[in-house]
């Protein structure tokens, strides 16, 4: 299937992926994520029961401190 | 449009500003230098001389609550700027409450977990918001990995990558970089609307 990761498109070997599986497999490993499909805000309870389908648009933010 | 242009129309909008640090001490100057009409600003901490390697504060300010030194050095640049000031710690049961008449709110903490908080109370009260956020600006060089980028109504400024550590300290150039492509996103926003 084919998404939208960060502005990119990027093509995933699966039909859908769970958030988690996602992160998993672009390698985010940070612990202080926002994470947005669709425009909706996901929390971290739901990573692993939130699927991410064809077409969709998904955002990951890393936050690191400082400022 | 010309500077005159731009300030009749700047003057009829608030913006707040979340922490009076690096970020948000450097991007209140900014937008108060042009114009903004109405700044909100919260912080709950006190001027340190530690700060003043990259806070829009001075030596004498050191011990004053960042949010009256603040006022005071806009006062001075811009007295036609109103600034409303909160001596307070931003947390998820206030901080909808202070902004929410803002036309848009910067993020300018210094931690992660209080640039998450913002984020997820905004996004899931006040979906529409945007919200301008200052993310990984630590140590020095590197210039060119500053960028801008948006997501719907998430204007994100920074690397997204240089964290704070002992030996990689937020600075002056830096963090001015981010606080002022912060600002330099709100004139986008409101004189692009």
């Amino acid at each position: 299937m084919k998404i939208t990761l960060n502005n990119r498109p990027e093509s995933i070997g699966k039909e859908q992926v769970s958030v988690s599986e996602l992160l998993e497999l672009k390698n985010f490993t940070f612990k202080m994520l926002v994470i947005k499909v669709n425009g909706k805000l996901i929390k971290k309870g739901a990573y692993s029961s939130v699927n991410i389908y064809d077409g969709d648009d998904v955002t990951v933010l890393h936050l690191v401190s400082g400022g | 449009m010309n500077f005159e242009e731009i300030k009749n129309k700047l003057r009829n909008y608030t913006v707040g500003i979340a922490g009076a640090g690096g970020l948000g001490s450097n991007c209140a100057v900014a937008i108060a230098r042009v114009g903004v009409g109405k700044i909100i600003i919260s912080d709950f901490d006190i001027v340190y001389e530690s700060n003043l390697n990259r806070q829009y504060f001075f030596k004498d300010q050191i011990g004053l609550r960042k949010v009256d030194a603040l006022k005071a050095n806009i006062e001075r640049i811009n007295p036609e700027i109103e600034v409303l000031d909160h001596f307070i710690k931003l947390d998820e049961n206030n901080i909808i409450d202070i902004y929410k008449d803002c036309d848009l709110v910067v993020e300018a903490f210094d931690l992660a977990e209080m640039k998450k908080m913002l984020i997820e109370t905004f996004l899931s009260e006040l979906p529409k918001m945007p919200i301008v956020l200052g993310l990984g600006m630590a140590g020095f060089g590197k210039s060119n990995t500053i960028k801008f980028r948006k997501a719907e109504n998430l204007y994100i400024c920074g690397d997204e990558i240089s964290e704070i550590a002992d030996n990689n300290p937020p600075l002056a150039p830096r963090v001015g970089m981010v606080a002022n492509m912060q600002a330099n996103t709100v004139l986008e926003i409101l004189l692009n609307s």
